[in-house]
């Protein structure tokens, strides 16, 4: 039995496949800046709660519970105002390899966005809230300014909001090209004028953030689901998948599928539903089916036989020794050349390293070389032993977790593919 | 960044000399730069690097000599290392001279599972370039092969940056289509109509009016 579709009323992003008005009347027609007001008007700690009971999780990659999140930052006291401004920082530097879905967000429902930044920044005690999009999102963040200046223009944004007293503004930042700065800190640090070089932590953002203030940095999904819940009852989200993955989210399926596609899910969908319903099926049918790669190239892959039993959300994942990620879905079907498309996604983590810290720099550089050869039949059956060693050596050295993400998808390939591998290198020997 | 090491000339760049340009922002470019920076808190200006480096990049022929990054280095009150720093960093900022049309070419997984070896074999028959990083000898077209842009679902897909500016996605590409692109540009010096979003009336460096 498949799980009903969503309708419209079900969505937080009923725009996402761009059939409606982008703009402020179009938003506002779809129930849009609705109870914004009342929102405004409400205790941020009780939408704090709420969201911890909405068991929202992050999701830009680490699935982190929002609510919690949000705690973290100072609240004035009667007797203790705040001494430094805090600081809400939407992170629209998307650049994981197969994830698609908030340049549709930007372009097609960026209002979502703006109105989720003016929920949170009065919630966190923010005047002020950045949004880092992405350097190459050139076409979308004209969009995105569209709509912010859309919104000024409606009194959504600016001094005293709607006459609550509430004063927001929001800006947008544009990033320069390097995925790196899609980790929080190095995104402060982006913003701040630097080199994107992620920072240590502890201090966390919530403590010393953008300028040394309090901080939260979130995906720009997770900003944009926050009215949506806070205005509708709690049921409403966490009606859809199973307890600590509720609500809905956004799956980009692309890669081997007869329609690649963005689309608003609710989560623990099981994987082949997802692909057979929304995308039209694994090109060649889900027999012909190689692997699949559930949430962006950091996440180790799947093996058709997990492929067809998993669920959608951020535990079942776990537990098959893998991530829901940003719910970026790659699919390779048998005609796929797969140790091929796994050392190009090496190749990515090579070119993106930031250099800060020396078993990245150097190391991702060692596991691309090693795969370029080993696929292509050079070497020796005992460098695979070497390779999976070596990114043992890597993994969890460095400061931030991007030589992580890194190895895990070689460990991923060297678990459920290394038998490729051995035949390559087997046949390499007979020539 | 990792590259470094490999190919110091290259990666690089340029020779550390000023060529002696004189260069100074336009007055549309100095009315932008006040609005940019009141965006941040006026004792944190270093935050308007990035989009003043943009800016620069697009007012002087969509590359950052080592004038134009001193020109930003001194708008900010910043000293030339902290600007050269950041333009090295960032894939987006060229510091050597590029066609004028900059084709950039998604080769990462998904794009590659979806056919984007066609679409590099295209653009390299028909801009007559060998290898990711060259510009042609006329000057129109530079190729490079780049990673993941973020458009996964209308893959294989290619970015198009204009030396005046403009950044234009076209996106579910076959060779027929690359053709006609760089037919376009070739001709008309624009493709906007096979672009993928249409951009809105603001533009997103100045956040002025919209800049072609």
């Amino acid at each position: 039995m498949s799980l009903p579709r969503l309708q419209p009323q079900d969505m937080c992003f009923p725009n996402l496949a761009g059939a409606g008005d982008w703009g402020i009347k179009g938003y506002q027609k779809r129930g849009g800046y609705e109870g914004l007001k009342a929102l405004l008007q409400t205790a941020p700690k009780d939408h704090i709660e709420k969201l911890k009971q909405s068991s929202l999780r992050g999701r830009g990659g680490a699935g982190f519970p929002t609510g919690m999140k949000w705690s973290f930052m100072p609240q004035p006291a009667p007797d203790k105002p705040l001494t430094k401004p805090s600081y809400l920082v939407c992170n629209a530097d998307e650049g994981e390899p197969g994830t698609c879905k908030d340049r549709d967000i930007l372009r097609f429902d960026p209002h979502t966005l703006v109105e989720g930044m003016i929920v949170g920044c009065y919630c966190l005690n923010a005047k002020v809230g950045y949004i880092y999009v992405r350097g190459e999102y050139y076409d979308e963040s004209s969009r995105l300014n569209q709509a912010i200046q859309e919104a000024y223009k409606a009194g959504f944004l600016g001094k005293n909001i709607l006459g609550t007293g509430v004063d927001v503004d929001v800006h947008v930042h544009l990033g320069a090209g390097a995925y790196i700065c899609g980790e929080e800190t190095a995104l402060l640090e982006s913003l701040e004028g630097k080199k994107g070089q992620p920072r240590l932590k502890p201090p966390f953002p919530a403590g010393f953030g953008l300028y040394g203030c309090p901080t939260t940095i979130n995906n720009v999904e997770t900003i944009a689901q926050v009215p949506p819940i806070l205005k509708n009852p709690l049921e409403w989200f966490t009606r859809w998948g199973r307890p600590g993955n509720s609500g809905t989210k956004i799956f980009s399926i692309s890669g081997s599928v007869k329609n690649p596609i963005n689309v608003e899910a609710p989560m623990s969908i099981p994987l082949r539903e997802l692909i057979e319903e929304y995308a039209g099926g694994v090109t060649g049918g889900w027999s012909n089916l190689q692997a699949i790669i559930p949430g962006g190239s950091s996440t180790p892959m799947l093996n058709a036989e997990q492929s067809a039993r998993v669920l959608m959300d951020f535990d079942a994942l776990k537990a098959e020794g893998t991530g829901l990620g940003t719910a970026a879905i790659v699919v390779m079907n048998k005609q796929i050349d797969l140790l091929r498309v796994m050392t190009r996604i090496s190749h990515f983590y090579h070119h993106e390293s930031c250099g800060q810290c020396t078993p990245c720099r150097e190391g991702v550089g060692w596991v691309h070389r090693l795969m370029e050869r080993l696929s292509a039949g050079e070497g020796t059956p005992a460098e695979l032993d070497q390779l999976y060693a070596l990114t043992k050596k890597i993994e969890g050295r460095t400061i931030c977790a991007f030589a992580d993400g890194a190895m895990w998808p070689v460990q991923g390939t060297l678990k459920h593919f290394r038998n490729l591998l051995e035949s390559r290198l087997n046949k390499g020997e007979a020539a | 960044m990792p590259t470094i090491r490999i190919n110091a000339q290259q990666s690089t760049g340029q020779t550390p000399h000023s060529l002696g340009l004189n260069l100074s922002w336009s007055k549309s470019a100095q009315s932008a730069i006040t609005s940019l920076l009141a965006r941040y808190p006026a004792e944190r200006s270093r935050s308007a690097l990035i989009p003043l480096l943009h800016l620069a990049q697009r007012e002087f022929g969509g590359w950052l000599s080592v004038d134009a990054m001193q020109l930003v280095a001194d708008t900010l009150g910043l000293p030339y290392i902290r600007v050269y720093e950041v333009a090295s960093f960032y894939t987006m900022f060229n510091l050597q001279p590029l066609g004028k049309h900059h084709i950039q070419v998604c080769t990462n997984c998904a794009c590659l599972i979806r056919g984007s070896d066609e679409i590099v074999k295209e653009v390299k028959a028909t801009t007559g370039l060998t290898s990711s990083g060259q510009t042609t000898a006329d000057g129109e077209f530079t190729f490079t092969e780049v990673e993941c842009l973020g458009a996964c679902v209308a893959a294989p897909m290619m970015q198009v940056t204009h030396s005046t500016g403009g950044i234009h996605y076209f996106t579910n590409l076959d060779a027929k289509k690359t053709r006609e692109i760089l037919k376009s540009l070739r001709e008309k010096g624009e493709a906007d109509k096979f672009a993928d979003t249409p951009p809105a009336e603001v533009d997103p460096i100045s956040h002025g009016k919209y800049a072609k």
